[in-house]
């Protein structure tokens, strides 16, 4: 990336679950990291999400879920963003995603998943190690 | 097919991309603007300007969709302000856009003001154009809600939408008197709150004060927008200025204005860049700091001797 290159991250909230604080926390530190964060509110469909990801040209895409549709909801989005032409920005998962769902979710295209608790500088610094 | 072919097609991925080139600076940057700028022209630039909450993303979702209705094609430029420490940003204006998030022809841009002072980002007009030249009839621009001194929209809009709320900005006199001169249309949004008459009362009263009234008098725009009230009336004042606009010339006027002013940014912003590489090249620069700091020299003599032999070129 060129230097005057600023990372652009969407964070997003599919399904229905009605709680965010922990997506508002993890958008702060991304901004506080220097990054510019689009957040989108919740209760998404795959459809916004992934039609906001490509207007917005973000290099990386953070999914926080916890109502547990995440092994339906995740792979619809990554699946999508390959067919309208989004294959290259980078997927991540976040909230309640029992340990067990992860190399599934992994296999249709998240690239990391991030459990409750993780702190925000790992997150931070997964986005900066793997944008392109 | 090139991403200017694609941007021209309404491609949204290049349309998205080319944004990203043109806000990053990067070496293609201008050679694309050059390319599209024949293509631009036609669509109409709307800007929304207005404190902090007084409910200008929520305004604009509900205009786009009226908009969308009619068969319009809309682009948006939401800005948000930069963080001045980190440089990043949190641009939350999408949350209030979510009734047009999917409609086929509204495409929404979220950008920072990457420290550019005056509401505007310094990029967001050359967003507008390349939103302009993708095929777009409406491009509309949300400031950031400074609330004081975001008047660079004002030169970069047809139509200027200031957005008020009873409450927070019931002291008229809180708004810079420049922004309130210059507003095309007042909104006084919130209206089902108390203090809506109140506050459209005031401007009346400030817009009587006017001793020299040019020939459009803005009109007051009571709206709801939570309620999807007054849009109706919101969007027939802006047709109506722009019929002002157009019958009476200025529309083109307030178009080459724009341009002139481009031009002389664009010149400055070249020079200053040439200047300061100049500077940097030579290392007599570092020497000359030293001796202002010493006192040995004073800063203006300094001025003189890098800028003399850079207007003898
Ligand atoms: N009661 C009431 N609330 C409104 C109305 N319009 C907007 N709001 C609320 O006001 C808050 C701010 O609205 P936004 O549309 O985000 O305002 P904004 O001017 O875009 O805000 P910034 O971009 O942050 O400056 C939100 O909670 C809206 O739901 C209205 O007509 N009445
Ligand atoms: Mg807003």
């Amino acid at each position: 990336m060129g230097k005057d290159t600023i990372v652009r991250v969407m964070v997003a909230k599919p399904g229905l679950d009605g709680h965010d604080r922990g997506a508002k926390v993890i958008a702060r530190a991304l901004r506080d990291a220097g990054m510019e964060v689009i957040y989108t509110g919740l209760r998404q469909t795959p459809e916004q999400i992934v039609t906001a990801a490509l207007q917005e040209d973000v290099d990386a895409l953070l999914l926080s879920i916890l109502s547990g549709a995440h092994n339906h909801l995740f792979p619809r989005i990554t699946q999508l963003l390959r067919e309208k032409g989004g294959e290259n920005i980078l997927v991540m998962g976040g909230g309640v995603i029992p340990q067990d769902d992860i190399p599934g979710l992994k296999q249709a295209g998240i690239r990391e998943v991030f459990g409750p608790g993780t702190s925000t500088e790992v997150i931070v610094n997964f986005v900066k190690e793997n944008v392109t | 097919m090139t991403i200017i072919e694609g941007v021209l097609r309404g491609n949204v991925r290049d349309i998205a991309r080319l944004i990203t080139i043109v806000e990053n600076e990067l070496p293609e940057a201008t050679a694309a603007m050059q390319s599209i700028f024949s293509h631009t022209g036609t669509a109409y630039t709307i800007g929304f300007t207005g404190p902090p909450g007084a409910g200008k993303s929520t305004l604009v979702d509900k205009i786009t969709l009226q908009l969308c209705r009619q068969g319009k094609k809309i682009g948006i430029v939401a800005i948000d302000p930069s963080s001045p420490f980190s440089g990043g940003a949190l641009l939350g204006d999408r949350i209030r856009m979510r009734d047009i998030i999917t409609e086929q022809e509204v495409f929404i841009r979220s950008v920072s003001t990457r420290g550019s002072m005056g509401g505007l980002s310094r990029a967001a007009g050359d967003i507008a154009k390349i939103l302009d030249a993708a095929g777009k009839d409406v491009v509309i621009i949300e400031t950031v809600g400074v609330g004081q001194d975001e008047v660079d929209i004002f030169k970069t809009a047809d139509t200027s939408v200031l957005v008020l709320m009873p409450g927070a900005g019931d002291d008229i006199q809180s708004i810079k008197a420049g922004i309130m001169e210059i507003a095309d249309i007042f909104v006084v949004n919130k209206a089902d709150r108390e203090g809506a008459d109140g506050l459209i009362t005031s401007i009346r009263q400030m817009l009587d004060l006017n001793t020299a009234p040019g020939p459009w008098r803005p009109p007051i725009i009571k709206t709801s927008a939570t309620q999807n009230e007054g849009i109706e009336e919101l969007l027939k004042a802006v047709q109506e200025h722009r019929e002002f606009l157009t019958i009476s010339g200025s529309l083109a006027a307030r178009r080459k204005e724009r341009l002139r002013t481009e031009i002389i940014r664009l010149v400055e912003r070249r020079v200053s860049r040439l200047v300061q590489s100049q500077i940097k090249q030579n290392g007599r620069f570092e020497k000359l700091v030293e001796k202002v700091a010493a006192r040995e020299e004073d800063p203006y003599s300094c001025v003189e001797r890098i800028v003399k032999p850079l207007e003898q070129k």
